[in-house]
């Protein structure tokens, strides 16, 4: 579980978190009523977590979670059939499938695919994108509703309530606990792995400070995403997407300073990178993009490998970028890969190159809203030598900004040009065209 | 996302003007807000609701030169006012905008909708971008 404190509890939470979507699909296998089956199993893993470290890990934990799971969901069943009673509508044959309830020590027949139903199940695309990631926390990640409350800052209360309301959305859709048609999946899929990167990028943040939590959210990410990739090992979006990842969380310690604060890729420490973590993520990519299929995950981890790999910013292979960017930019009509796509195209043939390509975003309106544009634009303006566009369009992205590291990082890049002291030189030659100030 | 929704009783209203209103008028009106309250609980979007006391209460505070405080006013009654707050957390801005028209509509005297003014802004809470 998220806050354990020592080895003990720790190893307890990752048992049972590790159980959970067994359990649970075994358990929701049975019960139709997923909302019902979820709950049950919620309250086995509090019983488990409050009676084991006391009594002891049961000889079979999995029969244990199960027997205590269903005994829930019966002991709920016949209250229900008691009121029930006095209406007269006795579904008799409900309560006898149900009476039956396994031993403790029964060995519970598991299904390898249960963990894969659930979490096509929990990211449903009919579920926003806030309730399939509070779901597939709790119900495949096996956190307690108040550890994920924690780690949204939201009261628990509320994301009681988010989850609940997501159960309730998807039993009035009338999805069943089963895997998705082969018309259906690939769509289904790519919801999934949409959900664990959202769920990844919402942990990638400062270590420091009030988002202390958040990192645990990346952690919970990559462990998601090894779940799928052992059901999945043939999938080479999975495998991209679990490289994308790794690659990416191999410069968490590098990424911020002591107060949190944001450190740009070309200004990290390069040796703090977790080269574990590098060499894991590029042998993945390395293999899932040798068997064809490619697609926009193994792109985007292929090119974060790139930049890992290389020890100094400017052995960095930018041609090679440029030319995934491409592949990306050709495969998905996203504003944010055009954005990524002009830095590339900059930091290859110069920022005038990379400026114009920025023009028909300005159009573009999924761009409204987002910060992002103007922050490349400074970038690219601050490349060229241009300061004065550069710190307007720092300035502007500062302003838009919901992030208080991005918010101060920006700030500070603006406020240095304006004090004239920009501590190293433009990483190209800047532009002759440009004007400089 | 994360937003707050301010509320600002407009210029004039000083002491709460809602405090002379008829029992049905003031019963109507916060039967209105705990049910909007209630539905942002049961919608998994409440984060926090906070009313604050009358501008007849408020000072303002600074640091005088030893560092203590030395305080100015109350003013009750000359500028639009914070009458209290609202944090919510969204899947869009569209959704924080639509909660605040529907507060904003809270019935006023004889059950006529106030139109309050509700500022709607971000709260500084998202993650920074993977890459930057």
């Amino acid at each position: 579980m998220l806050r354990h404190s020592n080895t003990t509890d720790t190893d307890l939470g990752h048992l049972l978190r590790e159980l959970a979507p067994q359990v649970l699909g075994a358990v929701a296998r049975r019960h139709t009523d997923f909302a019902i089956a979820e709950d049950a199993m919620q309250e086995a893993l509090l019983a488990a977590a409050e009676q084991w470290p006391a009594e002891g890990i049961p000889a079979n934990p999995r029969g244990w979670l199960y027997h205590v799971a269903l005994r829930r969901i019966t002991d709920r069943l016949r209250s229900d059939l008691a009121r029930r009673r006095r209406e007269e509508t006795v579904a008799s044959d409900v309560w006898a499938e149900w009476a039956f309830v396994p031993s403790p020590d029964s060995d519970v027949g598991m299904d390898e695919d249960d963990t894969l139903v659930l979490l096509f199940m929990c990211c449903h695309p009919v579920l926003t994108p806030s309730s399939a990631i509070a779901l597939t926390l709790r119900a495949v990640g096996g956190l307690t509703t108040a550890e994920i409350a924690g780690a949204f800052l939201v009261p628990e209360a509320t994301m009681a309530q988010r989850i609940s309301r997501a159960k309730q959305r998807i039993k009035a859709s009338g999805i069943p606990f089963n895997m998705p048609t082969d018309g259906e999946r690939a769509q289904r899929l790519s919801a999934v792995l949409h959900v664990l990167y959202l769920i990844f990028s919402e942990g990638y943040t400062s270590s420091a400070g009030p988002d202390l939590h958040r990192t645990d959210l990346s952690n919970e990410a990559i462990r998601l995403t090894r779940l799928l990739r052992a059901r999945l090992p043939e999938d080479g979006e999975v495998a991209g997407l679990l490289a994308l990842m790794l690659l990416t969380d191999a410069r968490r310690a590098a990424r911020t300073g002591p107060t949190g604060e944001i450190i740009p890729l070309d200004e990290q420490d390069r040796t703090l990178w977790d080269q574990r973590l590098i060499a894991e993520g590029t042998a993945l990519v390395t293999e899932a993009l040798s068997r064809g299929a490619v697609g926009p995950y193994q792109l985007q981890a292929a090119i974060a490998a790139l930049h890992d790999e290389a020890a100094r910013p400017e052995d960095t292979d930018w041609p090679q970028i440029l030319a995934l960017y491409g592949l990306l930019k050709r495969m998905s009509d996203n504003p944010m890969v055009a954005l990524n796509h002009a830095i590339a195209v900059a930091m290859v043939h110069g920022p005038a190159a990379g400026l114009d390509l920025l023009k028909p975003l300005d159009t573009d309106a999924r761009m409204r809203g987002t910060h992002r544009l103007d922050a490349v634009r400074a970038h690219l303006y601050e490349m060229s030598g241009d300061h004065n566009q550069a710190i307007t369009h720092y300035r502007a992205a500062a302003d838009r900004t919901a992030s208080i590291p991005e918010r101060n990082y920006l700030t500070l890049k603006a406020a240095r040009l304006a004090a004239g002291q920009h501590t190293r030189e433009p990483t190209l030659d800047a532009d002759p065209t440009s004007p400089r100030t | 996302m994360k937003y707050m929704m301010m509320m600002h009783a407009p210029q004039g209203t000083g002491d709460y003007a809602i405090n002379s209103w008829s029992p049905e008028d003031f019963e109507a009106h916060i039967a209105f807000l705990q049910r909007f309250n209630k539905e942002l609980k049961e919608s998994g979007e409440w984060v926090d609701v906070q009313a604050l006391a009358p501008p007849a209460q408020a000072k303002l505070v600074r640091a005088g030169k030893d560092g203590a405080p030395v305080t100015d006013g109350p003013f009750p009654e000359s500028k639009e006012f914070l009458a209290g707050f609202w944090i919510v957390d969204v899947d869009s801005p569209e959704r924080a905008y639509e909660l605040a028209a529907k507060a904003s509509a809270a019935p006023g005297p004889g059950g006529v909708p106030l139109y309050t003014p509700i500022e709607v802004r971000p709260v500084m809470s998202a993650p920074p971008p993977v890459d930057v």
